[in-house]
C-alpha cells in the first residue's frame, strides 16, 4: 500500500485513454491494465474510474458497447475514438513536457544556478 | 460532434431515465463479479469474495450519482427534483406558504402597479416621431407656465435659432353640430404648422398647414383625432370633405390624425384640431394680436440636431430681453426653461415626477420589508429543519444541494407570489386605464402593462427571492450534522442578537416610515377637506357653458347670461343664482397684475402684487356662499356706462392698501391702465389649489369685464337630480343649440381634491400593507419564540412563575424590537414626511400624526403578538413535560 503513490488530479483521464489505446476494455479491465503497466504504484478508488468513463463518452473520445468478457461475463466494453487518440496523443506530449520540465528542474545542482 | 454528443447524452437521460440506471446498475454489478472472481482466485469463497468487492468498490450510490453528474444534464434533472420535493414541503405548511404567497403577491402586486404608473406617465415616451428631441417652452414666472401670448408666440418662432419649427395649441371646448343634436368635445386650437412640428401623417386625408391660413378666421379646417373619429363618425371614410358646424360656423372635415394620437397631453383627450387663426369664432373673442394674454396653452418644437436644451435656453432669454426692452409693459422680464410638453411641462411634471418617484421608493421598501418578513420566517423554518439538513450532510449530500433546495424553494415561492401579484396588478391597472375620475373632462391614461413592466416584476420577483432565501444561508453553512442531532434543534436559542432581530427591526422601521407617511398624507387631506374654501359647496349646482359654442359674441353675450340668470332664478326651490367665468379652484385661473393707483409705469416689475380675477354677476357671492365682510356687493347699475368698480378679498385689501377700511373706496389700477374704485370685501378663499397661501383675488361685474366662459351656481336646497333636470330644460328652452353641464358643486370640486385624494389612497394603502407586514413579521416572530421555548416556560409556570413575568419572558424581545423599530421608523417616516408635507402643506411634527403613528404601532404589537401571549399563558407544564 505504502509505494502507491496517489494520482494527481486530472490524470486519470490520461491514464484510461492510454489503458483503452491498447486494445477495447472493460470497466474492471481498465483497472486492471492501469494496474499492470503502472506497475502497480497508482492507487485508483474503483468506483471513481466510473464517472470518468461516463465522462470521457460523454466527451466522444470513447465508445461504449455491450460484450462478453474472458469471465465469460456481460460486461460493457470501451473503445477510443479518433477524437479518443487524437487527444491521447496531445495529452502524452503535454504530460512529457511537463515531466521532463519538472524532472529537470528537480535535478538542477548547486553549481549550475 | 462533441454538441450533438452531448445532446444525445441530454436527450437520452430524459427518454431513457430508467433504461440508463440499469445499465449503469448492471455495469457496476459486473465489475464487482469481475472483481469477486478474481478475489475468489485467492482462495475465498464466493460469498466472501462478493462483500470483500463490494467494500472495495466503495459507496456505489455516490459514484452512481457522479455518474450521472458526469452525463451533464443532472442540474435540469436535480432541480426538477428539488422543485418537487420544494413543492412537496411547501404543500406540507399550508399556512407559512400562504403567509408568505400572500406578502410577496401584495408586495409585488403593490411594485408592479406603481411602476405600470412611472412608466405610463415618466418613462415612456410621446407617441410622436422622435419626441427625444421634442420640447416646451416654459416661462419662469411665479410658477412654471407653459403659456404664451399669440404675439409673444410669433417672435419665439421667428427670432430663435434652437428649434427646428415651433408650434402652438391650446384647448378649449366647442360646440359641434353634425346635423344632429349638437355637443360639446375638447378641441386643440392649434397653429397651423402643428403636425408639420410634430411630424405626423394623417391616417385620412391631410393636415392643415401654414399655407391654409390667410389671417383671422380664415382657415375653417377640422382634422379628427383617431379615436374621435372611430367614436362619433363609426370609422366612416367619408368624413374628409363633409362640412359641419363648430359653434354655429361652417367648418370642413380635412381628414384624421394617426391612431394613437390624441395631442400632446399625455392625459388629455383631444376630440379635433382647428387652426388657431380661427380662435374668434372658437371663444368668441380674438386676442390673436395681444401681447399681455398669454392664452396660447404650451408651445413646442423639435431642437435642432447638436442643440442642447441649456443652449436653447439662453437663445430664448435673449429673445426675453428683447421682449423686456421692446414691450415693457406688457413683456417685462421673460426667462425661459425648456420642459417635456407630455406632462403640462414642469408644472405637473415635476410634482407629478416627484411623488411617484417617492411611491415608487416606498413600494420598493414594501417589498423590502416583504423580503425581510419572509427571511425571517425562512430561517426560523431552516433552524426548525436543522435535524433535517444535519441528517442530510451526514447521508453525504454536500451543503451546496441543500443551499440549492433553499433556494429552490425561495424563488418558487416568490415565483407564485410574484404571479399572482402580477396578476391582481394587471387587474387594476385595465380598471385604472378606462377609469375617468373626472366625469367632466375626458381623461385619459394608459397604465397598461407592456413588456418593461413585466420584466421589472420578473427581475423583482427573482431577487426577491434570492434575496429571502439568502437569509438562512449562514445558518445551514455553520451547521454541524454531529452537534444539531446529538443536542435536538431546541439548543440553539441564545441571547446573541441574531440575524432575524435585525431583520424584523429592519422591516418594523420600514413600516413605520410607511404608517407615518401615510397618516401625514391622511391628515393633510382630512385638513384640506376641512379648511375655509370661502364658498359653500353644499346645496349648490354648477352649468357650465361658453356661450360662443352657440354662436354669441359681442354684446349678445351678457343678455344671454342676464336671461339664463333670470330664467334659472324662476325656478322653485331656487334661493339664489350667480355667474362667474370660472369659479374658484377651477382647473384654470385668471391672474393679472395690480398696481397701486399711484403707479403711472404700469410695467410688471411695478406691479404691486398679483390678483386672480374672476368676472361675476350680482348675485354671485350670496350663491357662492362668500361672506361680505364690508362695503357693498354689485348691481346691475354696475356696468359699461358707470365708473369701474371691484370687491376684492381680504389678502388683497392687507397686500395693497394695509386694511379693510384703508381698502374701501380706495383705487387700484389694472396693467391696460383702468383705474378702480373698492366698493366691497369678501373673506379669504382658495383659488388656485386647496393647499394654497392666501391669494389677493378681485371680482369685477361681468357689465364692465365680460366674458362667454360661463358659470351659473345655483343655490338650493331641491334634490339634485330634479334641480339639474329642471335647470336643463329651463336653459334648452332659452337656446336648443347650445351645449351646457350640469353637475353639483361638490361632485366639481373633486376635480380639485383629485390629486390629494389619489396620493391619500396611495399612501393610505402603503400604509396599511406596511401595517400588514408588521404583523405578519412580528407574529412570525413571537409565536416561534414562543414555540421555542415552550419547555422553558412550561418549567417557569410549573415553578410558579406569574403570568406577567411569563410574558415578559416569552414576548418581551418581540417587544423591544417593536419598540426600537418602531422609534427608528417614526423619526425617518417624519423624515420622509417633508416631502408629502410640502404637498399638503401639512407640518410634519403633527401631533396627531406622532400620536396616531405610535397608537398604531403599539396596536400593530398588541395584535400581533396577542396570540402568541394566549399560547404562552396556556402552556400546562405537565403535557408538556411528559411530551418531551
Amino acid at each position: 500500500m505504502t509505494d502507491q503513490a496517489q494520482l494527481l488530479p486530472g490524470t486519470l483521464d490520461l491514464l484510461i485513454l492510454k489503458a483503452v489505446s491498447l486494445g477495447p476494455l472493460h470497466g474492471y479491465g481498465v483497472l486492471l491494465r492501469i494496474g499492470q503497466i503502472s506497475g502497480r504504484a497508482l492507487l485508483i478508488e474503483q468506483g471513481a474510474l466510473y464517472p470518468a468513463l461516463f465522462r470521457l463518452v460523454r466527451q466522444g473520445l470513447l465508445t461504449a458497447s455491450w460484450g462478453t468478457s474472458e469471465n465469460n461475463r456481460r460486461a460493457k466494453f470501451y473503445e477510443l475514438t479518433t477524437a479518443g487518440r487524437k487527444r491521447l496523443q496531445e495529452e502524452t506530449e503535454g504530460w512529457n513536457r511537463l515531466a521532463a520540465a519538472i524532472g529537470s528542474a528537480l535535478a538542477a545542482q548547486r553549481e549550475e544556478v | 460532434m462533441k454538441l450533438l454528443a452531448y445532446f444525445r447524452s441530454l436527450g437520452g437521460k430524459f427518454f431513457r431515465r430508467s433504461q440508463l440506471a440499469d445499465d449503469l446498475e448492471e455495469e457496476l454489478r459486473s465489475h464487482i463479479q469481475h472483481r469477486a472472481d478474481d478475489l475468489e482466485r485467492t482462495g475465498i469463497n464466493r460469498a466472501e469474495a462478493e462483500r470483500q468487492a463490494r467494500i472495495e468498490f466503495g459507496g456505489q450510490e455516490r459514484f452512481k450519482e457522479e455518474c450521472h453528474e458526469a452525463l451533464g444534464g443532472n442540474f435540469i434533472e436535480g432541480w426538477i427534483n428539488d422543485l418537487r420535493y420544494a413543492l412537496r414541503m411547501l404543500r406540507k405548511s399550508p399556512g407559512f406558504t400562504f403567509t408568505a404567497v400572500v406578502t410577496l403577491a401584495l408586495a409585488i402586486g403593490a411594485n408592479a402597479v406603481v411602476f405600470a404608473v412611472l412608466n405610463a406617465l415618466i418613462l415612456r415616451p410621446l407617441n410622436v416621431p422622435q419626441p427625444e428631441s421634442l420640447w416646451a417652452i416654459e416661462r419662469k414666472a411665479s410658477f412654471v407656465d407653459p403659456s404664451q401670448s399669440y404675439p409673444d408666440y410669433l417672435d419665439i418662432r421667428e427670432r430663435n435659432r434652437s428649434f427646428e419649427d415651433l408650434a402652438g395649441y391650446t384647448a378649449d371646448e366647442a360646440g359641434l353640430d353634425t346635423g344632429q343634436n349638437p355637443s360639446s368635445v375638447f378641441i386643440a386650437l392649434a397653429t397651423g404648422n402643428y403636425f408639420d412640428v410634430l411630424r405626423l401623417q394623417p391616417y385620412l386625408g391631410r393636415f392643415f398647414h401654414p399655407s391654409d391660413e390667410h389671417g383671422p378666421n380664415s382657415a375653417p379646417y377640422i382634422v379628427l383625432t383617431y379615436a374621435y373619429w372611430h367614436s362619433h363618425f363609426h370609422d366612416d371614410p367619408g368624413v374628409v370633405g363633409r362640412v359641419v358646424q363648430l359653434n354655429k360656423h361652417p367648418y370642413t372635415i380635412l381628414g384624421v390624425g394617426p391612431p394613437g394620437f390624441h395631442g400632446t397631453l399625455l392625459f388629455f383627450d383631444i376630440g379635433l384640431f382647428v387652426p388657431m387663426v380661427n380662435v374668434e369664432q372658437i371663444e368668441g373673442t380674438s386676442q390673436l394680436s395681444a401681447r399681455d394674454s398669454r392664452w396660447v396653452f404650451m408651445v413646442m418644437g423639435h431642437l435642432k440636431p447638436g442643440v442642447t436644451p441649456a443652449q436653447a435656453a439662453a437663445d430664448l432669454n435673449s429673445i426675453g430681453s428683447y421682449f423686456e426692452k421692446t414691450y415693457p409693459t406688457e413683456d417685462g422680464k421673460m426667462e425661459f426653461l425648456l420642459a417635456r410638453p407630455s406632462l403640462y411641462g414642469d408644472y405637473l411634471g415635476r410634482p407629478l415626477r416627484a411623488f411617484i418617484t417617492a411611491l415608487m421608493l416606498l413600494a420598493g421598501l414594501i417589498l423590502l420589508a416583504a423580503c425581510a418578513n419572509l427571511g425571517s420566517l425562512f430561517a426560523a423554518r431552516a433552524a426548525d429543519r436543522s435535524r433535517e439538513v444535519a441528517l442530510r450532510l451526514a447521508l453525504g449530500s454536500t451543503r451546496r444541494r441543500i443551499l440549492r433546495q433553499l433556494f429552490t424553494e425561495a424563488v418558487l415561492i416568490s415565483l407564485i407570489g410574484g404571479a399572482v401579484g402580477l396578476s391582481g396588478g394587471v387587474v387594476l391597472l385595465r380598471e385604472l386605464s378606462v377609469w375617468q375620475p373626472m366625469p367632466r373632462f375626458p381623461m385619459i391614461l394608459d397604465v397598461n402593462p407592456d413588456a418593461k413592466v413585466y420584466i421589472v416584476a420578473l427581475l423583482l420577483t427573482l431577487v426577491s427571492g434570492f434575496l429571502f432565501g439568502a437569509v438562512p444561508v449562514r445558518q445551514v453553512l455553520r451547521t454541524n450534522p454531529y452537534e444539531v442531532i446529538k443536542a435536538g434543534s431546541t439548543g440553539a436559542f441564545g441571547r446573541r442578537i441574531t440575524a432575524r432581530d435585525v431583520l424584523l427591526v429592519l422591516q418594523i422601521t420600514i413600516c413605520g416610515v410607511l404608517v407615518t407617511s401615510s397618516f401625514v398624507a391622511v391628515r393633510g387631506l382630512a385638513r384640506a377637506l376641512h379648511s375655509n374654501l370661502g364658498f359653500e359647496q353644499q346645496n349648490a349646482m354648477l352649468l357650465d357653458t361658453q356661450l360662443s359654442m352657440a354662436g354669441y359674441s359681442g354684446d349678445k353675450v351678457l343678455t344671454m347670461q342676464k336671461r339664463m340668470i333670470d330664467a334659472v332664478s324662476a325656478i322653485p326651490g331656487v334661493q339664489f343664482v350667480g355667474l362667474v367665468d370660472q369659479p374658484p379652484l377651477h382647473e384654470s385661473w385668471n391672474p393679472s397684475n395690480v398696481f397701486t393707483d399711484q403707479t403711472t409705469d404700469l410695467r410688471p416689475a411695478n406691479a404691486a402684487s398679483e390678483a386672480i380675477q374672476y368676472n361675476i354677476s350680482p348675485g354671485y357671492f350670496q350663491a357662492a356662499g362668500t361672506a361680505l365682510l364690508a362695503g357693498r356687493t354689485f348691481t346691475w347699475h354696475d356696468d359699461k356706462n358707470s365708473p369701474r368698480v371691484a370687491v376684492i378679498n381680504q389678502e388683497f385689501a392687507r397686500r395693497i392698501f394695509g386694511s379693510i377700511p384703508h381698502a374701501l373706496g380706495g383705487y387700484f389700477k389694472l396693467p391696460d391702465g383702468a383705474r378702480i374704485q373698492v366698493v366691497g370685501v369678501v373673506q379669504d378663499g382658495k383659488y388656485t389649489t386647496i393647499t394654497e397661501v392666501p391669494h389677493p383675488a378681485m371680482f369685477l361685474p361681468i357689465q364692465q369685464s365680460p366674458s362667454a366662459q360661463t358659470f351659473l351656481i345655483v343655490r338650493s336646497e331641491r334634490d339634485p337630480q330634479q334641480l339639474a333636470a329642471a335647470m336643463k330644460s329651463t336653459v334648452h328652452e332659452l337656446d336648443p343649440g347650445l351645449p351646457f353641464y350640469i353637475q353639483p358643486w361638490t361632485q366639481r370640486l373633486d376635480t380639485a381634491l383629485f390629486g390629494l385624494r389619489l396620493a391619500a389612497l396611495a399612501l393610505g394603502v402603503l400604509g396599511v400593507m406596511g401595517a400588514m407586514l408588521s404583523i405578519t413579521g412580528i407574529f412570525g416572530m413571537a409565536a416561534y419564540s414562543v414555540s421555542k421555548r415552550m419547555k422553558e416556560l412550561g418549567i417557569r409556570i410549573a415553578l410558579g412563575a406569574r403570568r406577567e413575568e411569563l410574558l415578559r419572558t416569552a414576548l418581551g424581545r418581540a417587544f423591544r424590537l417593536l419598540a426600537f423599530g418602531s422609534a427608528a421608523g417614526l423619526v425617518l417616516g417624519i423624515l420622509a414626511a417633508r416631502v408629502l408635507a410640502s404637498l399638503y402643506h401639512e407640518s410634519p411634527g403633527d401631533p396627531l400624526v406622532l400620536g396616531g403613528t405610535l397608537l398604531a404601532m403599539a396596536l400593530i404589537g398588541l395584535v400581533a403578538t396577542w396570540i402568541p401571549a394566549q399560547r404562552a399563558l396556556s402552556i400546562d407544564p405537565l403535557i408538556l413535560l411528559r411530551e418531551e
